[in-house]
């Protein structure tokens, strides 16, 4: 394909705004227009349950870029106006507003919607952070209250988690693993986490799944478990992972199967792409379909997207990567943990809290994971890449 | 082109070392960045550029026309 005279980015987040930023720094002086369905400019989503949520920052610190690179960019942005639909023939995309906005290329960014418990919507005092504005809404409860219930054990809750102990509440996690981020790290070192969260107070109510919130009056009381236990609460959480965020592509007839499903070149059809926590794409060298939520992805797939529709031919094939920082804790993870895999501690000391692990399956490096040491962890990513390329070139 | 960074938004994942070990390290006892040349010449500032941009915590910040 040529390269476009116009190109429209569906969401205004970080993905969104790198595709912007990708297109521009290859060249591309065509239209560009960045439709958002929130009111504020583009912000940066994994300070909202740390910095943002405990008051050390501004909102607007979060803010992505500063308003004399959003000018630079020469792009328009068209804020708190969600996409509806979209009409894959003639390229055009209609929003709640009734605008009409036509474009060669089309990239779909439009991320993630949190889930939530059944009747959450009726009770006050329950929260779910995906957007500033949750973030906001829930340090205004966190502020009056002394009790917060966390409901989810993974990277969100477990930072929710940390940042309201810090902000001096009661707090209480609860989820079906029996550790904090034990489906993302495995079970040895989210033993290690848990017993981090223990140490500065976090009460764990792990290993036992959620039957529903409790309420009075419209107002939340707690959470009840499955084994009949009902933990207090003047304010929970709810962080059991998101959905892509897909409600308006219902009729475009593209393929909607958890996400945008892609080719190996984040291209949905001729002219459509999609990048960040929406896009299902297919890696060719881990050889499957792959939706990936973290924040470099967003990025990185952004500048392959960006490429791609300046006609260039790549296919995404990122090493996956995350941290998270809890208290003083701060966790690297590249590439893949496999709840099975073997765990290795190559650098660094498990007891000093501060060590570095291999990550093996069938004796195989599926990915590093790093404990407060980044750097150290971030020089051994390339034995994860070199596995994979092994991995690829045998299957 | 002048860099500048934000240590207090740094995250520590290495994005920028990677694409422009020249410009960028890490401080060995906690990932944090390192600016090496606030400066760079002329040849990096494509690299540059990409790692402002890819940076997971938009921890680079640029002024072009200084």
């Amino acid at each position: 394909m040529s390269a476009p005279s116009s190109v429209l980015v569906v969401g205004a987040s970080a993905a969104g705004l790198a595709t912007a930023e990708a297109l521009r720094r290859k060249g591309y002086q065509g239209g560009l227009t960045v439709l958002g369905a929130e009111p504020h400019l583009p912000y940066d989503r994994p300070p909202l349950s740390k910095q943002v949520l405990s008051g050390a920052w501004d909102p607007e610190r979060a803010q992505l870029r500063p308003q004399t690179a959003l000018s630079s960019l020469d792009a328009e942005f068209v804020l708190a106006d969600p996409a509806v639909g979209l009409d894959v023939a003639v390229r055009t995309v209609r929003t709640a507003a009734g605008r009409a906005l036509r474009a060669d290329a089309i990239v779909v960014a439009t991320g993630l919607r949190a889930r939530t418990l059944p009747g959450q919507a009726d009770l006050t005092g329950v929260h779910v952070l995906r957007t500033l504005d949750d973030a906001l809404a829930l340090r205004a409860d966190l502020l009056a209250a002394s009790r917060l219930v966390v409901v989810g054990e993974g990277v969100l809750g477990a930072e929710i988690a940390a940042t309201a102990r810090g902000m001096g509440l009661e707090v209480t996690m609860a989820g079906p693993l029996t550790a904090p981020l034990a489906g993302q790290i495995g079970p040895s070192v989210a033993g290690l986490l848990a017993e981090l969260h223990t140490e500065r107070g976090v009460r764990l109510r792990l290993g036992a799944g959620v039957d529903r919130l409790t309420g009075q009056d419209g107002k939340v009381t707690g959470v009840r478990l499955a084994t009949g236990d009902v933990l207090p609460a003047d304010v929970v959480v709810v962080a059991i992972g998101s959905d892509p965020a897909t409600g308006w592509l219902a009729d475009s007839g593209l393929r909607v199967d958890n996400g945008l499903v892609c080719d190996s070149r984040c291209r949905a059809a001729e002219g459509v792409y999609a990048v960040g926590d929406v896009a299902r794409w297919h890696h060719d060298r881990f050889g499957t379909l792959l939706r990936l939520e973290n924040r470099t992805n967003a990025t990185e797939q952004a500048n392959t997207v960006a490429a791609n529709i300046l006609g260039d031919d790549q296919p995404y094939c990122p090493v996956p990567y995350f941290w998270t920082d809890q208290f003083d804790t701060k966790i690297q993870v590249h590439g893949v943990l496999p709840v099975d895999a073997e765990v290795t501690v190559v650098e660094g000391d498990r007891s000093a809290r501060r060590f570095v692990a291999l990550y093996r399956r069938d004796g195989r490096v599926t990915g590093v994971l790093g404990w407060n040491m980044p750097k150290q962890t971030r020089l051994r990513r390339q034995e994860v890449v070199d596995a994979l390329a092994d991995f690829a070139s045998t299957h | 082109m002048k860099v500048r960074v934000d240590e207090d938004k740094c995250c520590g994942a290495g994005t920028c070392v990677m694409l422009a070990p020249e410009v960028f390290d890490q401080r060995e006892e906690d990932g944090i960045v390192i600016l090496l040349d606030a400066e760079p010449a002329e040849q990096l500032h494509t690299t540059v550029r990409e790692a402002a941009s890819m940076c997971p915590a938009a921890a680079i910040e640029l002024s072009e026309n200084a």
